[in-house]
């Protein structure tokens, strides 16, 4: 527990974008009903989903930056930045249960079995939910060997994701491509003969 | 240079109060009166109509416009959101951006190309394809293939007597429409990554073309199309969902043989030729079977259940008749 109280400043970060969030919330509510537009529900889904896709971007991105860059500074925040990245991976379901569906049973289990984009999504949801709740001290004494076999699931995680976001686009490819390969990325760079390659392009 | 209208809170629009009484507006503003001669006016719409950017001609035949029977009385979509809310990938493909982007666009002078199985075939200028018709205000239902829909108020005449004046000929079975191509004045077409190719194109069946619903809009609340509206022509086919209206014509064509749409070539499995609105054929990735009427509120997304044809049903289900709509979608 110790990592999460030394880390005061750092949930600062963390919740910056969920200030941001709710900044833009009290402004529809309050002080300009158009401040997201004129489908609101839909677009605060969209602004979690996207917070929630940078959170675990930056999760990912710190072993890769500890290996190659020796940047040891964000090793210990690892536990806060993983269940900061499911809070808002929650929040961005509980808006699009509560807001855009309003708690239609009938129609979130139909979304559920027959949407596959919603499918992949909630896979990779009930991953990230694992991943945090096993998060704690006492969760990586009693698993020991199987936490770090559980919480490697954070890639299919990842995967999902990506496969997630590709799933409901329209329009905006470029977008996803990007990200798709921002991810791809911090994965293949973990892969040990990568990083040797890498180190020795930086050791000449 | 070209002035915009100016947005406001939601709270300021009484779009329909406005609306209503437009007439009293443009009188005012042909006096020499300004909108603050009117109490409670709200000025989305109005400012519109004063810093209307189209020419004398337009704006003259726009405020002889009539009403129709086609509209309906549902509560009409604030200005502010019909102008700040578009799928218009010319200009980018956030929803805010077509207004942002827009401005660039010049949509006058505009010319009409009309060509293929016609008697009369050429390039007109717009003000002589709308020459002595009688623009009528429509407001109809916009349902989006996205699952939202708005209510417009839209200024148009219908297209049948548009194609009329062409003469098509008996082995004319399709309408083609294209959009202008001009990369230079719209953002979207010279993207390296584009989801769709350009020029857009849609194509009519000859009997949907005519049909007495289909408008072809020169106009909205009161006033010339802007340009992230699809400026200054564009179609409006209210039961089918909305990327089959399509903007900014540059062209026309009567064809025997039925092109694919640029919907239809980017996603075959998910854009039809047909694009009625059918609350029984699913999207492949999300249902039709409700909408969400805009604009909704944080608490409450005004989710409606999705009709048949749009709620047009009763005019156009005929033209469907035996045609199995979960095939033909």
């Amino acid at each position: 527990m110790r990592y999460f109280l030394a880390s005061k400043g750092f949930w600062l970060v963390l919740g910056a974008p969920l200030y941001y969030v709710l900044y833009q919330i009290g402004q529809v509510l309050w002080v300009r009903p158009g401040a997201l537009g004129p489908d609101p529900a839909q677009a605060l889904v969209t602004l979690l989903g996207e917070i929630a896709l940078w959170m675990l971007i930056l999760v990912l991105s710190v072993t890769p930056l500890r290996k190659v860059f020796q940047f040891l500074r964000l090793h210990g925040q690892r536990r806060a930045m993983g269940i900061a990245c499911f809070g808002y991976a929650l929040l961005h379901w509980l808006a699009y249960a509560a807001l855009l569906l309003e708690w239609q049973w009938a129609t979130l289990g139909d979304d559920l079995l027959k949407r596959p984009y919603i499918s992949v999504g909630f896979l990779a949801g009930l991953i990230l939910l694992a991943m945090a709740a096993t998060s704690n001290d006492w969760s990586t004494r009693r698993l020991s060997r199987r936490w770090r076999q559980l919480h490697r699931w954070g890639y299919l995680a990842a995967a999902l994701v990506i496969l997630h976001v590709f799933w409901i686009a329209r329009s905006n490819f470029l977008e996803i491509v990007i990200y798709a390969l921002i991810v791809a990325g911090l994965l293949v760079v973990r892969w040990p003969w990568f990083i040797q390659k890498i180190k020795m392009i930086k050791d000449v | 240079m070209k002035t915009q209208p100016t947005k406001l809170t939601e709270a300021a629009v009484t779009p329909e109060a406005v609306y209503l009484n437009r007439r009293q507006y443009l009188k005012a503003s042909a006096l020499g009166l300004g909108a603050a001669a009117f109490s409670g006016a709200s000025q989305s719409a109005d400012d519109g109509q004063l810093s209307d950017p189209a020419p004398l001609w337009m704006k003259t035949q726009l405020n002889e416009s009539t009403a129709s029977p086609f509209s309906t009385n549902e509560a009409l979509t604030p200005y502010e959101y019909v102008t700040g809310y578009n799928n218009f990938y010319e200009f980018g493909t956030d929803k805010s951006d077509p207004e942002k982007y827009g401005q660039g666009f010049e949509p006058h002078p505009w010319s009409v190309m009309v060509s293929g199985a016609a008697e009369k075939t050429g390039t007109f200028d717009l003000e002589d394809v709308l020459k002595g018709l009688s623009v009528e205000e429509r407001i109809y239902r916009l349902r989006c293939v996205e699952a939202w829909s708005m209510v417009i108020p839209w200024l148009g005449v219908p297209l049948s007597s548009i194609l009329a004046r062409y003469r098509p000929l008996s082995r004319a079975k399709y309408v083609v429409f294209e959009t202008v191509y001009r990369p230079e004045q719209m953002p979207g077409q010279r993207a390296f990554f584009n989801a769709i190719d350009y020029p857009y194109i849609e194509v009519l069946r000859i009997d949907e073309a005519m049909h007495p619903l289909t408008l072809m809009a020169v106009g909205l609340y009161g006033r010339s199309l802007p340009n992230q509206n699809g400026a200054p022509l564009r179609l409006v086919v209210p039961w089918k969902y909305g990327f089959k209206s399509i903007k900014s014509i540059q062209k026309i064509s009567f064809v025997e043989q039925r092109p694919k749409t640029t919907w239809e070539r980017a996603n075959p499995r998910e854009y039809g030729f047909f694009a009625n609105v059918n609350p029984k054929v699913s999207h492949p990735r999300w249902s039709q079977a409700e909408e969400r009427r805009l604009p909704g509120s944080l608490f409450s997304a005004n989710r409606i259940p999705t009709k048949m044809f749009n709620g047009y049903a009763n005019e156009v289900a005929s033209l469907y008749q035996g045609l199995d709509l979960s095939v033909y979608y």
